[in-house]
């Protein structure tokens, strides 16, 4: 094995961020270089944290350079962990105290209008996510991470669900495709991640392996909390099977990845979507079936707000119940647009009304003027008003 | 001679030296508590019979036009910088006094760039002697070092004319850059091969200046009309090659950000001045360069449009931003003191609207009123804030001299001023126990606004009570000082040393607080 180790990034557009590169020695203790336009207020902090690190993996010799652009300590201290653990082989993890806000669970059924992917290894990107306030934030460990670096973001990735506030945000992660991404849950579910996405799923079976992995992890752990799963349906075979997949335990909704579902198709992704017009229905109808949320793709064009505002309406005319997104000021014009109308809104409230109404006559039947109201039909109107509440924070 | 001396500490507690370069001056006693006892300063009086009976001013080069004046040692040479990086002149003025000889000058100049750096050879040849004006880039780093004989002395647009009209400091030779010019002195900055906007921090030199030289790369016929300065107070004019490089006018900050954190500040500015009641029909509000500034302009014209708003007038210096508000009707006048880009020069040239303003028109303190207070919200950036609303914009948290005041303590007069930053930058938290450097006392300072959250000044409570219900993230300041403090760390105070090396001006000619030489 090497005896040096790097990790992380550092250069003159980098911030956020530090490089680490860790060589083990025979001798001489522990040499600590660090290079920081930061260092007047941080240094010894930062040399203190990296000290103690090194010390919890028993290492007794090293020279570390740390070349930093004004990281935190939750990043110093998953760079070094990585650099450190491609030349030793070690099971144990250096844990900051995991922040108070961060160990909450989510509902089954709660808002996922938005979520905002941040590549895993970016963590510029991660700091502020919450404060534009999508309903989901995910941590991503696939396609935005490059390969050599899947390693090191999967430590970045965890320290992240631990150490930063995402202000009410549900915490996902998007793990690779599988079998890989069944390593990726040993990084994620035993700090509290409220959602696992699960890519390129074409059966449910997958996502079996993901819950008794998942399983497996609680156990050993002994950890109580609930995770949920959202496959990302993105080919052929994953549509055909979607109802199956919906029905998975834990599945609390379907999602749909249209790049490599056009692709799959042999054909190209337009605009007008004509050509994943069957997916996209077909996904909404099984995660109907199965009363889990439909989640439509991303809208790759960050500058086209106005573009971006027609596929919502048509995501909504369609039956999703959100989507998914890339840019910070994409979740205003999605959570704007998959508001309730008016109209919507004015039928939501009569409706509630004479459910309320009839509850309190003690009558066992709901009716709106000549029409029968069934329970499925209250519960939605509620969503509804919930909905245009929260859109008119 | 001491660079500074006899340091006492002033109303806003900051220990602030009371002789500067050899010069007596009194420390800050409050926001409006000193009035000057004595009247202003006095001027060289000429005559028409004195100059060409032709009206011809035109002398070969500007080192005869230099000797002309007189030029000596110890003598103070004031320069603008209306060319902002792309200024080829006031370089020009030392290269010359450095080939005659001359030792000891004093440069005043309105601000310096980064182009401005081959001035530290002649500092330490002793050429010049000290700067006083806006530092930044590798001048504002050599002053941070304690490497100036001088004192620096940093005093806000509006503070320059301030100390020229009182008579704090004299020039003895003013060397104004102008794009046009008659053979008379009559100038502007619109016309010719290289405009670069409006001249308007160059007036009060022209009029108070001993000798006042126009350098120009464009003779037109007289009269060059319109004038910004007037031939009347020009002593001679120069015609060059070339003035300056109009394409480095603009900045890099004249682009609107595409940071997502950056467009929610600029938003909430927006947001805030949307839900206090301040935007009005016929608002007046003034945002400079820089992404933010250029994001909320845009947020502030989409508001407009929205509710079938017009400004009545808006305050540079500004951008093509505020060009389209004019073009497009949605706003009735732009007053310019500066232009960050060449569509504002196209803009005054050919609207009557898109007014050139001088310093004394929008900053002066001692004039009897002025734009800035005129306006309803001015939105401006700062490198530090405190908890005590206190603001810094001159020097970075680890004490360096980086930036320049500009106009950003004349601006504290407007009706709402609001300050918009991160609360931290690269893990630095922006906002702080005590700002760095004081700039602006936090009394003045009505809202900060950052990715976090809006903090109103306590004392403001009409604002608190208007947005109260808003639904805006307003917060406390120390409530959102904790959280930054979480999320970087408590950072270790900066090691600065006690050797004074420049000095911040307060508005009405004080001193608010001091630079400390920077370690290493």
């Amino acid at each position: 094995m090497a005896q040096i180790g790097t990790a992380g990034n550092y250069g003159k557009d980098i911030r956020s961020d530090c490089q680490i590169t860790l060589e083990l020695t025979d001798s001489g203790g522990l040499q600590i270089e660090l290079i920081s336009k930061i260092k007047d207020f941080f240094g010894d902090q930062i040399v203190a944290l990296a000290k103690k690190e090194l010390e919890f993996f028993e290492i007794k010799n090293a020279n570390l350079k740390i070349e930093d652009g004004g990281s935190l300590d939750y990043v110093i201290a998953a760079r070094i962990e990585a650099a450190l653990k491609k030349i030793i082989e070690t099971k144990k993890e250096f844990l900051l105290e995991i922040i108070p806000q961060n160990t909450n669970q989510t509902n089954r059924d709660r808002h996922r209008r938005s979520r905002l992917y941040l590549p895993g290894n970016t963590p510029k990107l991660a700091i502020n996510a919450g404060i534009y306030k999508p309903d989901g934030i995910i941590l991503d460990l696939e396609d935005s991470v490059a390969p050599d670096r899947k390693f090191e973001a999967a430590i970045l990735v965890r320290n992240t669900l631990r150490s930063i506030d995402f202000y009410g945000t549900e915490r996902m992660v998007r793990i690779n495709q599988l079998p890989k991404g069944l390593d990726d849950l040993d990084y994620v579910i035993p700090h509290h991640v409220n959602l696992v996405l699960v890519p390129k799923c074409e059966s449910a079976e997958q996502l079996e392996a993901v819950n008794a992995k998942i399983a497996e992890i609680k156990k050993a752990r002994n950890l109580d909390y609930n995770v949920w799963l959202l496959p990302i349906i993105e080919s052929a075979l994953g549509v055909i099977n979607s109802y199956s997949i919906a029905c998975v335990e834990n599945v609390i909704g379907l999602s749909i990845g249209l790049e490599d579902y056009t692709a799959d198709l042999g054909t190209q992704r337009t605009a007008e979507g004509t050509e994943s017009f069957f997916a996209r229905s077909q996904i909404v109808n099984s995660a109907r079936a199965a009363k889990v949320q439909a989640i439509d793709s991303v809208f790759s064009d960050v500058n086209d707000m106005e573009a971006l505002k027609q596929n919502v309406l048509r995501s909504k005319a369609l039956g999703f119940d959100g989507m998914g997104c890339i840019h910070p000021r994409q979740i205003e014009v999605i959570h704007h647009n998959f508001a309730p109308t008016e109209t919507e809104i004015e039928k939501a409230q009569k409706i509630v009304n004479a459910y309320n109404e009839a509850k309190e006559k003690g009558l066992g039947v709901v009716s709106l003027g000549s029409k029968m109201i069934d329970v499925p039909v209250v519960k939605r109107a509620l969503k509804v008003l919930e909905l245009a509440g929260k859109e008119g924070e | 001679m001491k660079k500074a001396d006899k340091f006492v500490k002033n109303a806003a507690g900051r220990l602030v030296p009371t002789m500067v370069n050899g010069r007596e001056v009194v420390p800050f006693m409050g926001v409006d508590k000193f009035k000057p006892d004595h009247r202003g300063a006095s001027l060289r009086i000429p005559s028409c019979s004195d100059y060409p009976s032709d009206g011809n001013k035109i002398i070969p080069t500007l080192k005869e036009a230099l000797i002309k004046c007189g030029l000596k040692d110890g003598m103070t040479i004031s320069t603008h910088h209306h060319y902002r990086n792309g200024d080829l002149i006031s370089n020009q003025v030392f290269d010359i006094a450095a080939e005659m000889g001359i030792k000891d000058l004093r440069w005043f100049p309105s601000a310096a760039f980064p182009c401005n750096e081959p001035m530290i050879k002649h500092l330490e040849s002793g050429v010049i002697h000290h700067i006083e004006g806006s530092l930044n880039g590798p001048l504002g780093d050599y002053c941070s070092r304690g490497k100036m004989a001088g004192m620096g002395y940093l005093r806000s647009h509006g503070g320059r004319i301030r100390s020229i009209s009182d008579g704090d400091v004299h020039i003895d030779i003013a060397v104004l850059v102008a794009s046009a010019a008659d053979m008379t002195g009559d100038a502007n900055g619109i016309m010719g091969k290289n405009p670069f906007g409006p001249m308007g921090l160059a007036c009060g030199d022209a009029k108070f200046a001993d000798y006042t030289i126009v350098v120009t790369d464009t003779l037109v016929p007289y009269p060059c009309y319109p004038w910004q300065i007037m031939g009347n107070y020009v002593d001679f004019v120069v015609v060059v090659d070339q003035v300056g490089d109009p394409d480095k006018i603009v900045s890099g900050t004249t682009r609107i950000t595409n940071s997502p954190d950056r467009l929610l500040i600029a938003e909430y500015c927006a947001d805030f001045i949307e839900a206090s009641g301040i935007l009005k029909d016929g608002i007046c509000f003034q945002a400079g360069a820089g992404g933010t500034s250029l994001a909320f302009v845009q947020f502030m014209k989409e508001k407009m449009i929205r509710k079938g708003f017009k400004s009545r007038a808006l305050m540079g210096g500004s951008t093509k931003f505020q060009v389209e508000l004019l073009e497009n009707g949605l706003a009735d006048y732009i007053f310019e003191g500066q232009a960050f880009d060449l569509e504002v020069v196209r803009s005054l040239r050919e609207n009557a609207n898109h007014i050139a303003s001088d310093v004394f028109e929008s900053y002066d303190f001692h004039a009897k009123g002025n734009m800035a207070r005129m306006m309803d919200a001015i939105v401006l950036g700062s490198t530090e804030v405190d908890v005590n609303f206190n603001a810094n914009c001159v020097s970075h948290s680890d004490g360096r001299m980086l930036h320049g005041i500009g106009g950003f303590q004349n601006c504290m007069i407007g009706q709402c001023t609001i300050i918009a930053v991160p609360s931290f930058r690269d893990r630095i938290p922006v906002i702080r126990n005590r700002v760095t450097t004081l700039v602006a006392p936090g009394e003045l300072v009505d809202v900060i606004v950052t990715e976090r959250g809006i903090c109103i000044n306590p004392k403001r409570t009409d604002l608190i009570e208007a947005t109260k219900n808003s639904g805006l993230p307003i917060r406390d300041i120390h409530d959102l000082k904790a959280e930054v403090d979480r999320i970087c760390g408590v950072p270790a105070d900066p090691k600065l040393s006690d050797e004074a090396v420049a000095v911040v001006e307060w508005i009405d000619g004080t001193i608010l607080d001091t630079i400390w030489k920077v370690e290493k």
